[in-house]
């Protein structure tokens, strides 16, 4: 009896043990984050890092406004999900309520092909195949218009077509394993009511699995606030208002492409700009949280 | 329960303090380590301080590990502050070299500090193969890159917008062309992008795509322009007639000969095959 007591004990000890790991990890990132993207606001002032829009971090009088790159993040990531969260959510329908048994596992697969593709080769694919048609599109739209500065392609829409590409497979699997969560009983009932297929799905099922819709939002959220390497790629990496045909650069792509060399106040701003990006992706996780805990009061 | 998970919580933190707070120490124990190491070595002893140009922090990345693995007893420490802020730390004594990015103002050179290039900084300006001009004046080219010509048409090239290439704020390369252009902090960027090859990439498959790269990097999948009628290479550098081009000057206080012994080690080791070997990997020109 003792030593089952004791092994009980040891293997609470073990697991909680690794649980902290964990959550020293999480701990101590986001100590850091607040101890090194502190000073700056502090130095150069809330609202002119936060809301002024010239950066001109190495200058002899140095500006370091980041507003355009957090709208940049923001309206890029605001419409890829525009974009990609139909397109996402009627894949997902079709492979769990339409398709074949077959024809499911395949689009299926095909999805998860894509989910595993690491970002570089999104970016990459940008670069070479969506920059070049970009940039005819550019010269066609802005012929007559001197005052546009011609980017060669790589602009907001090239970063917003990536990243609701991005998205997607997120966004599909998660939307279709909550609908095939869904109870049969409930498609049989709203079919027995006289409701179309199409009816039974938007009316009936769609609404019973929300939660785990949202969810899928919410992950493809944190992925497209996130990704830095196909942006990087594809964006152009100056810093402009975020109108289609601008080159932009994004909270992400701030950071990578600017640390390499980075000095003194310029190099705490830019810490500054991750913490800004932690606090964005913390308010997702939280509406992550949320999402999931709806999920768990409806089945209640 | 709720008193244990609070309690994990709090030391958790506690310790994420301490490792972070870690993070700042770990210099003073490589010290601690050259200095270990001082016992094998009998020749030279002791520390060479450098400061100055953020412009010459690679080369003096790579001279100073270099130099160091075949002097273990010597430490040599760069500080990153700026050209000015270099000499003048020069000038109160509290390094042993300054390193600037330029030649040396009069005044500079009154309080003492003499001028010792090490190396030259050259940088070619970059067009897609499909452009047809092949000779830009300087007055031109900062035209282009603070966005007053934006049509290679205004030069004279068939009709065509000019893409402008550049590089991140922060990189040597850019604060180095804006400099010597004098459009420092004036350019308008089509791209920015964070590397070398990056702006070459680019520039070799945007039609009408304009850039600058270190000299050395330039490959036929791009054409070089020529600047003022002189063509980019290095005879035209040496003789001080290309434009895009600055000196790496380490400043002493009075001549390499009368400095310590350590700093004359410095400089033979620039001034060796092994030296030169550095100054041409990380892409700057030996000076003659």
């Amino acid at each position: 009896m003792k030593r089952k007591a004791f092994i009980e004990k040891t293997a609470k000890t073990l697991c909680e043990l690794c649980a902290v790991v964990a959550i020293f990890a999480v701990c101590a990132i986001t100590i850091y984050m607040f101890m090194k993207g502190a000073p700056a606001l502090k130095e150069v002032g809330v609202f002119d890092l936060l809301f002024k829009t010239i950066w001109k971090p190495t200058a002899s009088e140095p500006s370091y406004g980041i507003g355009f790159i957090i709208l940049a993040s923001v309206v890029g990531t605001t419409t890829a999900l525009i974009l990609g969260v139909p397109i996402g959510l009627l894949a997902a329908v079709y492979i769990s309520e339409m398709a074949g048994k077959t024809t499911g596992n395949i689009v299926r697969t095909a999805i998860e092909l894509l989910a595993a593709i690491p970002s570089v080769i999104y970016g990459l694919i940008g670069m070479m195949v969506l920059n070049p048609i970009m940039f005819r599109f550019e010269q066609i739209i802005f012929e007559d218009d001197s005052s546009h500065q011609f980017t060669g392609g790589a602009n907001m829409l090239s970063a917003i077509i990536v990243l609701t590409i991005m998205i997607l497979p997120t966004v599909i699997s998660v939307s279709t394993s909550s609908l095939k969560a869904v109870s049969d009983t409930l498609r049989a009932a709203s079919l027995a009511l006289g409701a179309t297929k199409e009816q039974t799905i938007f009316k009936a099922v769609i609404p019973a699995a929300k939660s785990g819709i949202l969810t899928g939002v919410v992950l493809g959220t944190g992925r497209a606030l996130g990704e830095a390497m196909a942006i990087t790629m594809v964006a152009g990496g100056a810093v402009n208002i975020p109108l289609p045909f601008n080159s932009v650069r994004t909270l992400t792509t701030q950071i990578v492409s600017e640390m390499g060399y980075a000095q003194g106040t310029h190099r705490q701003v830019l810490f500054t700009v991750g913490l800004v990006l932690y606090i964005f992706i913390m308010i997702v996780n939280y509406a992550l949280l949320r999402a999931r805990k709806a999920g768990i009061d409806d089945v209640d | 329960m709720k008193r244990r998970i609070i309690a994990i919580m709090a030391a958790v933190s506690i310790m994420a303090f301490g490792l972070v707070g870690c993070g700042s120490e770990s210099p003073q124990s490589a010290d601690a380590a050259e200095q270990g190491k001082n016992v094998e070595s009998v020749e030279l002893n002791g520390t060479i301080k450098l400061a100055g140009s953020t412009s010459m922090e690679k080369l003096c990345e790579a001279m100073a590990e270099s130099f160091m693995e075949r002097n273990l007893g010597v430490t040599v420490t760069v500080e990153y502050t700026g050209s000015g802020a270099g000499l003048e730390s020069l000038a109160a004594g509290s390094v042993d070299i300054g390193n600037a990015s330029r030649g040396l103002k009069d005044e500079e050179k009154a309080s003492g500090a003499v001028e010792n290039i090490v190396a030259i900084d050259g940088i070619a300006v970059i067009t897609n193969k499909s452009c047809s001009i092949k000779d830009v004046t300087s007055k031109d080219l900062a035209k282009i890159y603070s966005g007053e010509i934006t049509d290679w048409a205004e030069l004279g090239g068939k009709e065509q917008p000019i893409i402008v290439i550049g590089r991140e704020a922060g990189s040597g390369t850019r604060d180095a062309f804006e400099e010597l252009l004098e459009v420092k902090d004036g350019c308008v960027y089509a791209q920015e992008l964070d590397s070398t090859g990056a702006v070459l990439a680019k520039v070799a498959t945007t039609p009408g795509a304009i850039g600058y790269v270190s000299l050395d990097v330039v490959d036929d999948t791009v054409s070089g322009l020529k600047i003022d009628g002189v063509e980019p290479t290095e005879k035209e550098i040496l003789a001080g007639k290309y434009m895009l081009q600055r000196p790496f000057v380490m400043a002493t206080k009075g001549e390499i000969s009368g400095q310590n012994e350590l700093v004359q080690a410095w400089f033979n080791y620039i001034n060796s095959d092994d030296g030169k070997e550095v100054i041409k990997q990380v892409g700057l020109i030996i000076s003659q």
